[in-house]
């Protein structure tokens, strides 16, 4: 399975028929999301109309973690197979997963104000997230800044497998903080029972982001393996200085890939 | 109040709840389109370098 | 052995005669706690209240000064090629350096830590805390360090890169330290937090050399 989706040539194959349908089905999936959220789901009881905020915050917070597993995952398996199709996913995952955080810490903030009366508190949770925000912000910056972009892949591949070793021990010691540090008038938000009607247009938005997600790294990472050709073919352009009759350029989808 | 006005005011929360919905769709859509906006020059930048290596063979 | 010693002292000779460093780390590191009590004001509870956490903090931004120069020369003038090639493993290389940027740098930062608790008026107990705990807390700082110094090693504008890798891991560490040295001034034990900082401790001695030594031969390659 592994070494099937290795081409790079046929991931541009099956991703330039995967992007479109990803794609519709993403707005769809959202429409019915947003209807459903704004619309059609009731106020909570307590929390009033804020409640709403949930159906974003809620679902980015899950795919804020969910996107880092994925991005050490695949640096996992470049460093250990070199498989040359993960790398660039990691990559491209990256920015996606840290835009995600931050929609979660941002709504998060609008959400506590008028139920916290706070923009933020130190809790634990929220801090976590924080934490995970600067993770990705250091894995993205490493990743672009070498001037050759396959060192940077690797180093941010090694980043990546460290923070997520270091995402437990981190998430143990911001709780234990927490509970020294405990801010007195922190109502606890959901519960353990969500009701059926709050629940359907959380995942249904969920449901909308991970399909997002997929849209955006797919085309993140043909925009990636185009860029690698053009580089491919400008080092081909200036290695042939003077035209050569009878001879194919050797440029194939694979020379993509150093 | 009207029904649509009812909708936008939010229960008094329009402003947290609409900025929240606000910022995620800045957000998202934000990096959407700039990633489409470098997807389709990265295919014009590929198509123009072929062209090139096409004309000087 | 004799590699890895051989190694620990010409870092660490090499460290101590350039000199610069030890000093410069311990400058960066009073001034930085001095600075506080302008931004605060001078009443001695609100120091007292604040003292652990700002030395803590103050001392990871210290540690942090020292850590690009930790690979860097070795990068440059090849070194680090040789001690690649060598047979002494990459790993234990880096156990070797970190020990001697230790002792160059976290050791010292620890020595000083009691004179600099007495400008923020810390109780002789949380004085003998906070000692015991930079004492356990640094060595991770210079193994958790290690890595993000290899990882971004020949990187553009380093020093910034390299900060955005490491505070936030260093954050363990921290939570740990200063919070043994304020368990001990509220006059419970410090006892859990230092058992719990000797923990990150030794896992960044059985992991980082490991990640540091990845991250070495991905740059060298």
């Amino acid at each position: 399975m592994i070494n099937w989706l290795a081409n790079p040539a046929r991931f541009m194959r099956l991703s330039a028929k995967a992007v479109p349908w990803c794609s519709w089905t993403a707005v769809l999936v959202l429409a019915v999301g947003l209807f459903w959220s704004l619309m059609v789901a009731p106020p909570d009881y307590q929390q009033g109309d804020t409640v709403r905020i949930m159906y974003v915050h809620v679902p980015a917070a899950w795919m804020a973690l969910s996107v880092y597993l994925f991005v050490a995952v695949a640096s996992a398996v470049a460093l250990v197979w070199r498989h040359p199709l993960a790398e660039v996913a990691a990559r491209a995952a990256a920015p996606i997963g840290a835009a995600f955080t931050f929609v979660c810490l941002a709504t998060g903030s609008l959400w506590g104000r008028p139920m916290w009366g706070t923009w933020w508190v130190w809790d634990a949770r929220l801090t976590s997230v924080l934490i995970l925000f600067f993770l990705y912000l250091g894995y993205i910056a490493l990743a672009n800044a070498f001037d050759d972009p396959s060192r940077g892949g690797r180093a941010a591949a090694v980043l990546a497998l460290v923070g997520v070793v270091n995402l437990p021990i981190i998430k143990f010691s911001v709780d234990w903080w927490n509970t020294l540090h405990q801010p007195a008038s922190v109502m606890r938000i959901g519960g353990p029972r969500i009701d059926i009607s709050m629940l359907a247009p959380l995942l249904i938005m969920a449901l909308g982001f991970t399909l997002l997600f997929a849209v955006l790294l797919m085309v993140r990472m043909r925009t990636a393996l185009n860029e690698r050709r053009a580089m491919a073919l400008r080092l081909n352009a200036g290695a042939i200085p003077a035209p050569r009759p009878g001879r194919e350029p050797v440029v194939s989808a694979n020379t993509v890939v150093p | 109040m009207t029904e649509i006005g009812a909708f936008f005011a939010m229960g008094g929360y329009a402003g947290f709840v609409w900025s929240a919905y606000g910022i995620a769709a800045a957000v998202l859509g934000g990096l959407s389109v700039y990633s489409w906006r470098r997807y389709r020059d990265s295919i014009v930048t590929v198509e123009r370098l072929q062209q090139d290596l096409g004309r000087r063979r | 052995m004799a590699a890895f010693l051989g190694l620990f002292r010409r870092d660490l000779s090499l460290a101590l005669r350039q000199g610069g460093d030890t000093g410069l780390v311990i400058g960066f590191f009073v001034l930085a706690v001095v600075l506080f009590p302008f931004g605060v004001g001078p009443e001695p509870e609100v120091l007292r209240r604040i003292g652990a956490g700002t030395i803590w903090v103050a001392a990871l931004l210290a540690a942090l000064l020292s850590l690009d120069r930790l690979f860097e020369a070795d990068y440059q003038d090849g070194e680090l090629d040789l001690l690649a090639l060598s047979s002494l493993p990459l790993e234990l290389a880096v156990l070797a350096k970190c020990a001697a940027h230790w002792v160059a740098t976290g050791l010292p930062l620890a020595l000083t830590s009691p004179f600099l608790a007495l400008l923020v008026d810390l109780d002789p107990g949380a004085i003998a805390t906070l000692f015991a705990s930079l004492l356990i807390g640094t060595p991770a700082l210079s193994l958790i360090g290690s890595v993000a110094a290899a990882l971004s090693l020949g990187a553009r504008r380093q020093g910034v890169v390299l900060s955005l890798l490491v505070l936030p891991l260093y954050i363990p560490p921290l939570i740990f330290g200063a919070g043994a040295v304020e368990a001990s001034a509220a006059g419970n034990g410090a006892r859990a937090y230092l058992l719990i900082l000797g923990a990150v401790t030794l896992a960044a001695l059985a992991l980082c050399p490991w990640a540091s030594a990845a991250a070495l031969r991905q740059a060298l390659e």
